[in-house]
Order: structure tokens, then C-alpha cells, then sequence
């Protein structure tokens, strides 16, 4: 099945449809393995919940790598699209209803550009520098693996729709995201050198029946504001967040697995990225935001709105694994399998 | 590949944080050793609390207390 560690066949593989988690994750499995869509309920429920969050994965996943068994055109099917609306449209309400309306793009940046003095107990990263334990960090790994394993993708979307100054520097930093010309350095697979070094498999996709709603959503919210040119505004907000916090959350995160006594190869992901991001922060904000800033000014609102709702939705995040954490429980839904070689 | 006389090599400061210059790019430090970005771009750190040094790693950020303002 999906448990092998050659990486060129991890890379080819296509993922396995998940469980339903309800009636819209059921509906979309069912399509896309070649049943109908069926009637689409009235209401479509919670917003974060995991049979939304699932069913819009699923849908936006199409985009990405697709599923094992599914078609490749199934990705413009006018019946998905028309579900996925559904669920994107409930899912942007909500984020909207949920974050401040302050329209001040640089105030929201500049919210994320300061650190607190000493630890800061609801952190995930300041958790596990100080506390966490191997088990964690390679929980903490699996979930975003979700993300990191397409790493910098959905934000290749904004491309075609900047222009000038804010065009030239999303590239440039998506060129270092994407290796440099070095497919050995992009960081995507530095995470899957991560994830081999904490004994976790690195096939596309292969965490996501683990993943919990909170951390689909962090993933479908890249996915809904690369997709749409209308949210390019929203997009743009996200990474600079993104480039603005992973400094020194980075630099946390190296130095649990430090601590935990993980390999170089997990180390060296976080590493990199205290550097590169330190780097990164400098061009998004003053180029990418500024750039498009100047160009659209209308969209300042927008880009204060991307850098809230992915606030909004680690802080969920967080808040879950934290939870799950100090009860001495798993944060997933389905427990990891107990790594080949035991590390001290 | 910018540093040439038709196309000098940009140099941008930001104030409290990182001078960044175009890479590749050498630092030679006090005792000589040499540390190479080959990044297309690098945060030379002015501040000198990196951990990193000479490059930047976010350490000139300011730090607030809880509660305190961030704006
Ligand atoms: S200037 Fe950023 S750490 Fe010194
Ligand atoms: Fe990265
Ligand atoms: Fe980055």
C-alpha cells in the first residue's frame, strides 16, 4: 500500500480517498469515486467542522495531486466546482465574521513583528522547545505534512494576477522555497528529509485521515485565496504572515528537535528556514505587500484580512494540539505508527 | 550575475533590523573566516544578537511583555 520510504515512489504515487467524516465528506468520496454527487443538504453545517473542512480538502485537492482512482479532469467537473462554492462561500463567511475588520494592512503585519519577553504558554513552538517530547514533535510533523509536503504551491497561484515590483518579489522568494534550481533543496523535500529522520512516511497525503478539521482548515485556507483571484489581496496578506512568523518559530522548532535528539536532516528544515524567512520577511513586506500596495490599494483590506484569518486559524490549531497535549493524548485522529528505529 | 557597472549591486536598510544585499554574496568577519549566501538574497545582521551572525535571524525584533501593546 502507501507504507513505503522509497522516495520516488512517494512522489508518484496518488493518495487514497479517506473516511467520510459525515454526510459533504460523503457525498464528495462518493463522486469522485464515480458516483453522483447527489442532493447537497440544505445546510452545510459548521463551518470548521471536520465533514466540511474534509469535503473542501478533498475538492481543492484536485488542484494539487488529485486521488488515487480519479480521473485528472474531474478537477474542472461543473458539479464539484459547484459544490465546492457551496462550502468555500460558508467557510468565508465565517472567517470574515470571526476576524477584526481593522483594513490596516502594515498594523496587522506589525502585530506579528514583535516576540514576547520569556515563554509564551499558548505557543505551540514555545511548547515544545521548553516541553515537548519526540512524541509530539512527530505528531506536530505529520499534521504539516499536509502542508509542507506542497510547500509554497497555492502561493504559486498568485503569480499571473501581480504585477512589477510585488510580481519580481513573490518570485524571487518563491524561487528559494522551491530549492533554488536544487530539487534536493526544495524545502518541500527538505520537510520529507524531516519526516524520514522522525521515522514518519513520506508519501503525499499519507496523514490525512489523521489530520483533525483544525488542521485541514489551516491548509484549505491557502488553497481558497490561491484559487481565487479575488482573494489575491487575501493571499498575499497570508504569506506575508507566514514569512513574518517563521523566524523565530523555526528557531523553536530546531531546537526541539534538538533537544529531542531527532536527526540533522529534521534540524536542518527548521534551520534553513530561520535564515531564508529571515530574508523572506524583509522582501514580502517591503516588496510583495508594498509592491501591490501601490499598484492596488483597494486590496489593503483584503491583505489585513489574510494575515487575521491565518492568525485565527493557527491560534485553532494551537489551541487543539495544546489541549490534546497536556492531557497526554494524542492531537490526531488516528494514532501514528510507532517509528522502525527507536531514537534515544 | 547584478554587479556590474550597468547594473550595480542594491543594498537595502532596514531601520532597527538587517541590511539586505543582493546575493551571492561573501562576509568576511573580524577574524577573517568567510560565510557565503548563495540565497538571491541576504540579511546581513547589524544588530549583532543574531545566533545566526552574519546573518539576520529575527533577533532585532522588539519584545513585549503580555498585555502590553503591540502597535
Ligand atoms: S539585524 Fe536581525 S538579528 Fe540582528
Ligand atoms: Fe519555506
Ligand atoms: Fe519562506
Amino acid at each position: 500500500m502507501t507504507t513505503t520510504m522509497d522516495p520516488r515512489a512517494a512522489a508518484t504515487a496518488r493518495p487514497l480517498l479517506p473516511e467520510p467524516r459525515g454526510e459533504l465528506s460523503g457525498a464528495v468520496v462518493r463522486a469522485l469515486r464515480g458516483g453522483d454527487l447527489g442532493p447537497w443538504p440544505a445546510t452545510v453545517g459548521d463551518p470548521y467542522g471536520d465533514d466540511l473542512q474534509l469535503a473542501l480538502y478533498l475538492l481543492y485537492e484536485l488542484h494539487y495531486q488529485g486521488f488515487d482512482g480519479v480521473p485528472d479532469d474531474r478537477e474542472w467537473d461543473p458539479a464539484l466546482l459547484g459544490a465546492r462554492r457551496t462550502l468555500e462561500r460558508r467557510f468565508l463567511d465565517a472567517l470574515r465574521a470571526d476576524v477584526p475588520h481593522d483594513g490596516d494592512a502594515e498594523g496587522a503585519l506589525a502585530g506579528l513583528l514583535v516576540e514576547p519577553v520569556g515563554h509564551d504558554e499558548n505557543s505551540v513552538s514555545h511548547h515544545l522547545k521548553r516541553d515537548g517530547e519526540l512524541w509530539q514533535l512527530r505528531e506536530y510533523a505529520a499534521l504539516r505534512s499536509l502542508y509542507h509536503l506542497k510547500e509554497a504551491d497555492p502561493h504559486a497561484w498568485v503569480i499571473p494576477r501581480l504585477r512589477g515590483r510585488a510580481k519580481a518579489a513573490m518570485v524571487a522568494i518563491e524561487f528559494d522555497e522551491f530549492g533554488g534550481g536544487r530539487p534536493e533543496e526544495i524545502h518541500a523535500q527538505l520537510f520529507a528529509d524531516l519526516m524520514t529522520d522522525l521515522g514518519l512516511d513520506t508519501t503525499y497525503g499519507h496523514y490525512l485521515e489523521a489530520a483533525p478539521a483544525e488542521a485541514l482548515a489551516t491548509v484549505n485556507l491557502m488553497s481558497l485565496f490561491g484559487l481565487h483571484r479575488a482573494l489575491r489581496g487575501a493571499l498575499v496578506g497570508h504569506f506575508a504572515s507566514v514569512e513574518v512568523t517563521s523566524s523565530p518559530g523555526s528557531r523553536r522548532l530546531a531546537e526541539a528537535l534538538r533537544r529531542a535528539g531527532a536527526g540533522p536532516a529534521a534540524q536542518r528544515f527548521y534551520d534553513e528556514h530561520v535564515e531564508a524567512d529571515a530574508v523572506h520577511e524583509q522582501v514580502v513586506r517591503r516588496d510583495v505587500v508594498g509592491g501591490l500596495l501601490a499598484d492596488e490599494p483597494h486590496l489593503e483590506a483584503d491583505i489585513a484580512f489574510g494575515v487575521h484569518a491565518t492568525g485565527h486559524l493557527e491560534d485553532r490549531l494551537g489551541a487543539h494540539l495544546l489541549r490534546a497535549w497536556r492531557q497526554g493524548r494524542s492531537a490526531l485522529r488516528v494514532p501514528l505508527a510507532e517509528p522502525p528505529t527507536t531514537t534515544g | 550575475m547584478p554587479n556590474d557597472p550597468e547594473r550595480p549591486r542594491r543594498v537595502t536598510v532596514e531601520p532597527g533590523g538587517p541590511v539586505l544585499v543582493e546575493g551571492p554574496v561573501e562576509v568576511v568577519g573580524d577574524d577573517g573566516t568567510v560565510t557565503t549566501s548563495r540565497r538571491f538574497a541576504a540579511a546581513i545582521c547589524t544588530c549583532r544578537r543574531s545566533r545566526t551572525y552574519p546573518w539576520c535571524d529575527t533577533s532585532h525584533r522588539r519584545r513585549v511583555k503580555k498585555g502590553e501593546e503591540t502597535s
